[in-house]
């Protein structure tokens, strides 16, 4: 083998190995100092050192066992050149003869021990501003830089690496463990692991035509992550249900966008351009949900998504069906975000009357003051009534709210239709 | 791990409490500091007297003041502590759930920070 092609293949199998393990690495390195920020500086060194060596020696049998031992090795070095810092002589033994047992058992078996779901429960605790949980997630876990996580969070990268750094002292200053939280724990600890993912699922979905780079991979990677708590807690009903809507969001990606790039409401979508392995995907998930027995909110919304598909597929709706489980997640959630989809489908079984009507009851909630689906909904129902006016307001306030300039296409196309259609409606 | 459990709560609700009452809270504070002795992570406790008898002490330009009352003026105020040595965060906080100051007020939970000796 050339130099040039050998160095291509340490390059690939690298990137190989930190795509499918760096989270493994990171949380067995960090597990018993908690010290995430002290794991990832020594991964990144052995990833290094890996570069430079596997073109000459060749690809290690197990690079996973490889990476662990040169990390480990530098991250005893670190701490013995900090020993006078805040890890005690002790403590640092401690820590080397357990690494060197452990890393001599994978060394072995060449199996790292998964415990990427106790560092993900680790940076989705309590203790942890919420806020920050999701990108913490995305870079611990998945090893994605501060900066491409920053831009994906509409944040400064300055400020999203500073909140990383802070929450990565917290974990280990404040002694947050790794580990899976209890039986009876579990359903609460879970929702924000979920959450996190979640929210890191949504920052990309909120661009569907892939124009921004760093958003782009966003929902892949969560449905990498949403995958991965399945695996691991293959019971869940709510992990479930989380994966499911993902898959049944990401299986219309395509169909948002037309040929031109503009946007595509779900109601005007071609189902033929659906991904439907992925959607069948999901249905299997959601009925394993179900037989589990304990419904949540991530369960109905999947529920939700698998209607709407049902209904387009088929041509036949079952609205009042909809509108139940928009009360049973209105129940769970009290988010007005739900009460506006609720509203929505009130529109289809009793009239964009009762919709309008059961809109005004969270009409007051502050958050929905800048919540663009809320005004767009609004003008939606407003223009049905003929309330052309406060219809073409609610659009203006809509088109000035929205940042995907697709979106606001669509929106202003609309605003115009409806202009036309105030026109007639006076004229006749 | 050792953390300070630091429990806050609004002064008035005692004196406004009848004998009885005062003496089952009494009763909850002792069987807790008793769970916490048999579980052998209890590194040390106390109750504060009440705000009335606080003073707070500051150099400045070589001069001390001295005020009476306490640093932070607010509602609920720092009654007392325990220093528990536990594993981790989730046991600290277990353990602050537990202790009957956090349903009649705050527990702040702040691991230590050791001294270099």
């Amino acid at each position: 083998m050339s130099s040039r092609e050998s160095d291509v293949q340490a390059r690939n199998t690298a990137d190989a190995v930190a795509r499918r393990s760096y989270g493994k690495l990171v949380a067995f390195l960090a597990a018993r100092t908690r010290d995430v920020a002290a794991a990832e500086d020594a991964l990144s060194e052995a990833f290094a050192s890996a570069l430079k060596n596997w073109p000459l020696t060749g690809c290690p049998a197990s690079p996973e066992a490889w990476l662990l031992t040169v990390a480990r090795r530098k991250m005893i070095d670190v701490g013995r050149r900090r020993r006078s810092g805040e890890v005690a002589a002790a403590q640092l033994q401690v820590l080397a003869d357990e690494l060197d047992a452990t890393a001599a058992d994978v060394a072995k078996d060449f199996e790292v021990p998964d415990q990427r779901l106790a560092l993900m429960f680790a940076c989705a605790h309590p203790a942890i501003d919420a806020g920050i949980r999701a990108p913490l997630i995305l870079q611990v876990v998945l090893g994605l830089d501060a900066s491409m996580i920053a831009s994906a969070f509409l944040m400064s990268p300055t400020t999203m690496g500073q909140r990383l750094v802070r929450a990565k002292d917290k974990i280990r200053q404040a002694g947050i463990p790794f580990r899976i939280p209890d039986r009876e724990e579990l359903p609460g600890r879970l929702g924000a692991v979920l959450d996190a993912i979640y929210a890191a699922f949504a920052e990309g979905w909120a661009d569907p035509g892939g124009t921004d780079v760093a958003r782009r991979d966003l929902p892949e990677e969560a449905l990498f992550l949403g995958r991965l708590v399945t695996e691991l807690l293959p019971e869940e009903p709510e992990a479930l249900g989380l994966l499911a809507l993902m898959l049944h969001a990401e299986a219309r990606r395509r169909a948002r966008r037309n040929t031109q790039g503009e946007y595509v409401p779900l109601a005007e979508q071609d189902p033929t351009l659906w991904d439907s392995q992925m959607i069948d995907v999901a249905e299997k998930l959601l009925l394993h949900a179900n037989a589990l027995g304990s419904i949540g909110r991530y369960q109905l919304e999947g529920a939700l998504q698998s209607a709407h598909v049902y209904r387009r597929r088929t041509g036949q709706a079952n609205w009042t069906a909809v509108v139940q489980l928009y009360d049973a997640l209105w129940t769970l959630s009290g988010s007005p975000v739900v009460a506006i989809n609720r509203a929505l489908a009130i529109a289809e079984t009793e009239g964009s009357g009762a919709a309008l009507k059961a809109m005004d009851d969270v009409a007051a909630d502050v958050r929905l003051t800048e919540y663009q689906p809320y005004w767009a909904a609004r003008a939606e129902l407003l223009a049905k009534t003929g309330a052309y006016c406060e219809a073409r307001r609610a659009y203006e306030i809509a088109i000035g709210l929205e940042r995907d300039p697709a979106v606001r296409r669509f929106l202003q196309r609309r605003q115009l239709a409806l202009a036309l259609s105030g026109l007639q409606s006076d004229i006749v | 791990m050792q953390y300070l459990l630091m429990l806050y709560s609004e002064e008035s609700g005692w004196s406004k409490m009848s004998p009885a009452e005062q003496e089952q809270a009494m009763g909850a504070y002792h069987a807790y500091t008793e769970a916490l002795t048999k579980a052998g992570v209890l590194a040390g406790t106390n109750r504060l007297r009440p705000i009335s008898t606080a003073t707070t002490v500051r150099v400045a330009n070589g001069k001390t003041q001295v005020l009476n009352g306490p640093y932070a003026d607010t509602k609920e105020q720092l009654g007392g502590y325990y220093l528990i040595d536990v594993p981790d965060l989730d046991a600290a906080i277990s353990w602050a759930a537990r202790c009957p100051g956090s349903s009649h007020g705050i527990i702040e939970v702040r691991p230590v920070w050791p001294m270099q000796t």
